[in-house]
């Protein structure tokens, strides 16, 4: 190439043009194949609302329904349950609910619509791990004497009161999420809709 | 330079064969590609047990692509429920395994050839660190390995979603919402990359993709960078001296032998004895005491329960252990964000040794005891992440509860930055010891 003649200025010029358009027709090529990634259509409509049932639930029990391919909790907690929350609240890294991880109607000391009955997105706020279940107070496998019962995730140690509010110092940075949701009677929740929503 | 010696076109002795040869090779470069990378291809005389990794890693490849072939033949990547309430994916995975004819001798070469894999690349990887392979002129051949490294850690990733078992649906679970650590854009980044909100059937389509089709075509292309740059500067080895600085009068150097056939014959008899291994453990321990083949995994996913006890498998347990040890928010990121900073830092501070590294001498023959101290830690501290990566966060060693695991993982984690972020001063001072002219041998 040295000891060819230098290229002309405009020469040059058309060539960078020329690799421009052509660079920009590379990344518009692009544009398909990397929206073909994104969630379907049909992926995106599939949200629908779930009922759920609670009639047999007993105090102090928990179920679990699918909402959007998650696994939501139901617990019915009993009133020594729902005295450990006001316990925890030192240890906690967001114990009033600043943050927005529930609706509105949510945002109170036991974050639910009815004190007894909790519901909320069983999936860590870390890196999404369904938590286990450890509502015995006091030391187990895992747990620390002075627990007062709660979750504790498996991936990465996590864990959470009977509000779904994450412990201080724990990988996750967040409450668990409340779905929304609405009592359609007594015993019938509709998670994924509420009055604002419908 | 090894790419500017011009070789003679091959002259037949009259025989078929050798017309044959000389008309392929006066219409492609077979004598000289021939020559170039092997019967002329000069490698150091002292090649030790070592050295026998890199064809044991190209083994494996084949393996695994071959394998990997016939059990795509019979694999469904299908998330739906059949007939028995059981994913098609994971029933596919049974069906190979019960009822194609040595379905269980495929799959079991795939699956431990995963994990033999790791076995050969990291000790691959550990010879580069004790001869100082990574050292100018060789740093391209370390970035295109540390490259290789990263493309394994994706197929195996990938490819351990596939089966749909308990271990595949939240282990995927976990490493895809690494992603929605990144600050903004996290969230519609793990989005993408699942094609869902949850992990679904679209991620098992797209990760089967990428698996047999996308990732394997960039590892070949790499594999092959690795070894063109190889060729180009010519193979390290123990005493991390240059062979090419005394060369014979016909440019041959004086300590370097053709690598065919020494070394191929050599490397025949490592792949014998790497075979026998590898076979000991496909016929009688396939699942390799529940780490090749985790126990949970013999569980259909089920995306309403994680299992009790989740650990990736064992090749990624160092990096996991150091994802874990990350709990305090720092600036305005919180802990989880640093969890997968220093994740990705474990690896990618690999590819900065090149630079890191400032000692005069190569070789760990000829360097100081501060270089030997810290490397024999930082092997301990690598291993005993490893090994709290496959242990619960609550594990304490002994049962003993003032050796929590998750603090003896973060005193680790710290040592294994501080050794390769301190290196440019501590490989300056140590003591080495001044390299022979030619290299050593028996």
């Amino acid at each position: 190439m040295s000891n060819q003649e230098k290229m002309s200025c405009e020469r040059r010029r058309l060539i960078a043009a020329t690799a421009a358009v052509g660079g920009v027709g590379a990344l518009a090529a692009a544009v398909p194949f990397v929206s073909s990634m994104l969630p379907s259509e049909r992926a995106k409509a599939a949200g629908a609302a779930v009922e759920a049932d609670i009639s047999k639930l007993e105090v102090g029990q928990m179920m679990t329904v699918e909402w959007r391919g998650k696994p939501v909790w139901i617990l019915r907690r009993s009133p020594e349950m729902l005295e450990s929350l006001a316990k925890v609240e030192g240890e906690l890294s967001d114990p009033a609910s600043e943050r927005k991880q529930q609706p509105e109607y949510c945002k109170n000391a036991t974050r639910s619509l009815k004190p007894e009955i909790m519901v909320a997105v069983g999936i860590c706020t870390h890196l999404g791990c369904s938590p286990s279940s450890k509502f015995k107070q006091g030391a187990q496998e895992g747990m620390s004497a002075d627990w007062k019962g709660g979750f504790l995730c498996p991936c990465h140690g996590s864990t959470f009161d009977l509000a779904g509010r994450v412990f201080k110092n724990k990988p996750a940075p967040d409450n668990l999420e409340v779905p929304p949701h609405r009592y359609l009677s007594d015993t019938r929740i509709l998670i994924g809709e509420d009055t604002q929503g419908a | 330079m090894m790419a500017n010696v011009v070789y003679e076109k091959y002259k037949s002795d009259g025989s078929f064969l050798g017309n044959l040869l000389e008309w392929v090779d006066a219409r492609f470069p077979a004598t000289s590609l021939w020559r170039a990378h092997l019967s002329e291809y000069y490698a150091p005389k002292n090649f030790n047990f070592w050295y026998y990794f890199g064809s044991l890693a190209l083994l494996v490849l084949v393996i695994q692509i071959v394998t990997g072939i016939f059990l795509a033949m019979n694999y469904k990547p299908d998330a739906s429920l059949n007939a028995y309430g059981v994913p098609v994916a994971f029933a596919s995975v049974s069906y190979i395994m019960n009822d194609v004819s040595f379905g269980w001798l495929i799959r079991y070469m795939h699956s431990t050839g995963a994990s033999a894999f790791f076995i050969v690349v990291y000790m691959h990887m550990f010879r580069g660190m004790l001869y100082g392979s990574y050292r100018k002129p060789r740093e391209l051949i370390w970035i295109f390995g540390i490259m290789i490294f990263l493309c394994l850690m994706a197929e195996a990733f990938m490819g351990y979603l596939l089966p749909w078992g308990q271990m595949s649906y939240w282990g995927a679970q976990v490493i895809v919402n690494l992603f929605s650590a990144i600050p903004l854009i996290g969230d519609p980044l793990s989005v993408w990359v699942r094609g869902d909100f949850v992990i679904g059937d679209s991620t098992l389509n797209r990760f089967f993709a990428l698996h047999i089709v996308a990732v394997p075509m960039v590892l070949i292309g790499l594999v092959v960078a690795h070894l063109l740059a190889l060729h180009e500067i010519g193979s390290n080895n123990p005493d991390g001296v240059e062979i090419k600085k005394l060369k014979d009068g016909k440019g041959v150097p004086l300590d370097g032998i053709p690598f065919h056939p020494y070394y191929t014959v050599k490397d025949i008899v490592g792949v014998a004895v790497f075979l026998m291994i590898f076979f000991g453990v496909v016929c009688f321990a396939p699942e390799g005491g529940g780490f090749f083949l985790e126990y949970n995994n013999f569980f259909q996913a089920d995306s309403m329960k994680t299992p009790p006890h989740i650990a990736p498998v064992w090749y990624f347990t160092p990096f996991y252990s150091m994802l874990r040890a990350m709990v305090w928010d720092f600036f305005w990121l919180d802990a989880k964000f640093w969890g997968v900073v220093a994740m990705g830092g474990g690896v990618v501070i690999l590819g900065l040794l090149p630079w890191l590294d400032r000692a005069p001498v190569k070789s760990i023959r000829y360097r100081g005891s501060i270089f030997k101290t810290l490397l024999v830690i930082f092997v301990i501290s690598f291993l005993i992440l490893g090994f709290l990566g496959t242990k619960g966060p609550e594990y304490t060693f002994f049962g003993v509860s003032w050796l929590p695991g998750t603090v003896i993982a973060q005193i680790f984690t710290v040592y294994y930055f501080l050794f390769f972020l301190t290196m440019p001063w501590w490989s300056r001072i140590d003591a080495c010891k001044p390299e022979p002219e030619r290299l050593t041998w028996k």
